[in-house]
C-alpha cells in the first residue's frame, strides 16, 4: 500500500515512539505495523453516531491522515451518542468540532476536512486519496453511493450499520471479497422503510459499532487478524449477543459481479426512490395549522384530536389526543366515530399523513392532517410542550 | 424451528423477537409465519409474491440465495433470520420523524 517515499515520510520522531510505545512493544504492530498505521490514509463519511468513536480512536491509534466528510451542524439531540462533539460544540459545524478534538488527541495526524454533501459528482475525487473508506452513514443514497465508488476505485469500505439497539458491520469492496451490492442489489422503496416510530437509537450502539469499524481498519491497515470480509456481524445489544452471516461475492452483482452493468456513478437519488429518504415526504392530505385548531378548540368546535405516536412518545409529551399509534390503525379504526371531525397528529405531521390518507381510504371524509405536528404546536401554540 | 424476526419488523409480529413454528422449507416456513402475522407479507413480499430485494433470508448463517432458495429445505432445529437492509444511523435517529 505505501509507496517507498510515503514508507520514509512514516519514520516515527522520539515522540511519536514515546505515544504509541504500547502498540511498538506488541508484535502485532511493532514499528513496521505503527509506520503503516502513520502512511495509511482514511475517509470517514459521517462525523456522527458511527463517525465518533471511530474517527478518535483511528485519531488515537495514530492513522496518518484522517479524512471527514459531513456538513451537518452540531445540535443538541446529537449529544446522547456522538461524543465527539461537546455541549460547548452545538450549533458549530461537526467538521470543525471533530478536527478540533482529533487534533486535541493526536497532533501528529493530518485531518482533512471535507464540509460537504458526498455526491456521485465528488466521490471519485475524493475517494482517490484515500486507502480505506470507513462509511458511517445513514441513508440509502450515500450508501449505495459509497459501495459503488469503493467498488469502482478499488478502495475496501469498512461498513457498520445501526437500529435502535442493534448494529451491522462488515468489510466490502476487497478485492476478492463481496460488496454491499452483493447484500442487497436494491434498497427498499421509500414507503417501506422501517416506520420512523421505530426509530431511535441506543446510544453506546453506535459507540459498539464504531469501534468495531475502527477495529477492522487498523486490522486492514495492518494487514493482520481475519478481518470481516464476506462475514455480517450482526449485533443485538439488549441481548449481548453477536452472531454473524456468511456473505459471498455474487456473480451476478450488477456492481463488483462478472458482468457489471454500473460502470460509473449514477444518481442514487432516483435510484433509491423518487425523493431520496432524506428529503421530506410532500403531503397532498387536508392539513390545519396549530394556530387555527386551537382557535377552533378555544371557541370549543367539536374536534376529535387523535395522536398516532407511539406510547413512550406519548409519554414524552402530549395534547391530550387518544393515542392509537399509526401501525395498529387499521385494526382500531372502530374506535373512531367517522361522522365527527378528527385531527390527526404526530411529532412532525409525516406519520399522520399516513394515518389521514388510512382514514380517507376507509371512509373518514372529515379528518385533517396537524400541519408540523406536536413539534409545531410547540413553537406556535404551547413553547412550554417539549421538543424530542 | 426459530424464526428471528429483526427490530423493525417486529412491529408486525406483535413485538415478538423469535416466531416457533412447524416447517419443512423456508417457503413454508414464510407462508406459516405471514399467515399467523398478515401484516408481514407486504413487508417482505411483492404484489407478485417473490420476496423482496431488500429482504435476505438466512437458514442458519447461509443465504437461502445461495442453497436453493425458498425451497430450501429445513430441519426443525434449524433457525430461519430475516434481514432486511436498515439505513439507521445518526442522520435517520435525528429526523427521526
Ligand atoms: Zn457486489
Amino acid at each position: 500500500m505505501a509507496t517507498l517515499t510515503r514508507a520514509q515520510a512514516s519514520a516515527l520522531t522520539n515522540d511519536e515512539i514515546l505515544r504509541y510505545s504500547r502498540h511498538l512493544i506488541m508484535p502485532e504492530v511493532g514499528m513496521a505495523g505503527q509506520q503503516k498505521l502513520k502512511a495509511a490514509r482514511v475517509l470517514c463519511i459521517g462525523a456522527g453516531g458511527l463517525g465518533s468513536p471511530l474517527a478518535l480512536y483511528l485519531a488515537a491509534a495514530g492513522v496518518g491522515t484522517l479524512g471527514l466528510v459531513d456538513f451537518d451542524v452540531v445540535d443538541y439531540t446529537n449529544l446522547q451518542r456522538q461524543i465527539i462533539h461537546t455541549t460547548g460544540d452545538v450549533g458549530r459545524p461537526k467538521l470543525d468540532s471533530a478536527a478540533e478534538k482529533l487534533t486535541g488527541i493526536n497532533p501528529f495526524i493530518n485531518v482533512r476536512k471535507f464540509e460537504t454533501r458526498l455526491t456521485s459528482a465528488n466521490a471519485l475525487d475524493f475517494f482517490r486519496d484515500f486507502d480505506i473508506i470507513a462509511d458511517g452513514t445513514d441513508n440509502f443514497p450515500t450508501r449505495y453511493l459509497v459501495n459503488d465508488a469503493c467498488v469502482l476505485s478499488g478502495t475496501p469500505n469498512v461498513y457498520a450499520s445501526i437500529f435502535r439497539f442493534e448494529g451491522q458491520a462488515s468489510v466490502f469492496a476487497t478485492e476478492n471479497g463481496p460488496c454491499y451490492r452483493c447484500l442487497y442489489p436494491e434498497p427498499p422503496p421509500p414507503g417501506l422503510v422501517p416506520s420512523c416510530a421505530e426509530g431511535g437509537v441506543l446510544g453506546i450502539l453506535p459507540g459498539l459499532l464504531g469501534v468495531i469499524q475502527a477495529t477492522e481498519v487498523i486490522k486492514l491497515i495492518l494487514g493482520t487478524g481475519d478481518p470481516l470480509i464476506g462475514r455480517l456481524l450482526l449485533v443485538d445489544a439488549l441481548g449481548m449477543r453477536f452472531r454473524e452471516l456468511r456473505l459471498r461475492k455474487n456473480a451476478d452483482c450488477p456492481v463488483c459481479g462478472a458482468t457489471p452493468t454500473i460502470r460509473e456513478l449514477i444518481d442514487y437519488n432516483e435510484f433509491c426512490g423518487i425523493r431520496g429518504e432524506e428529503a421530506p415526504i410532500t403531503t397532498t392530505v387536508p392539513e390545519i395549522q396549530p394556530v387555527e385548531l386551537k382557535a377552533r378548540l378555544d371557541a370549543a368546535d367539536d374536534i376529535f384530536i387523535l395522536d398516532v405516536r407511539e406510547p413512550h412518545e406519548y409519554q414524552i409529551c402530549n395534547i391530550g389526543g387518544h393515542l392509537i399509534p399509526l401501525g395498529d390503525l387499521p385494526a382500531r379504526m372502530n374506535e373512531l366515530d367517522s361522522s365527527r371531525e378528527i385531527v390527526a397528529h404526530c411529532r412532525s405531521g409525516v406519520r399522520s399523513a399516513k394515518a389521514v390518507t388510512l382514514l380517507r381510504q376507509a371512509g373518514f371524509g372529515k379528518v385533517k392532517n396537524l400541519a408540523g405536528g406536536i413539534l409545531a404546536w410547540s413553537d406556535k401554540v404551547d413553547p412550554t410542550l417539549p421538543k424530542y | 424451528m426459530k424464526v428471528l424476526i429483526p427490530t423493525p419488523l417486529r412491529q408486525y409480529t406483535g413485538r415478538q423477537s423469535t416466531v416457533e413454528l412447524e416447517a419443512g422449507s423456508v417457503d413454508e416456513a414464510l407462508c406459516e409465519l405471514t399467515t399467523r402475522y398478515p401484516e408481514l407479507r407486504k413487508q417482505l413480499f411483492t404484489a407478485e409474491g417473490e420476496l423482496r430485494k431488500f429482504v435476505n433470508v438466512y437458514v442458519n448463517d447461509e443465504d437461502i440465495r445461495y442453497l436453493e432458495r425458498e425451497r430450501t429445505l429445513v430441519k426443525p432445529t434449524d433457525t430461519i433470520s430475516i434481514i432486511p437492509s436498515v439505513a439507521g444511523g445518526s442522520v435517520a435517529a435525528r429526523r427521526g420523524f
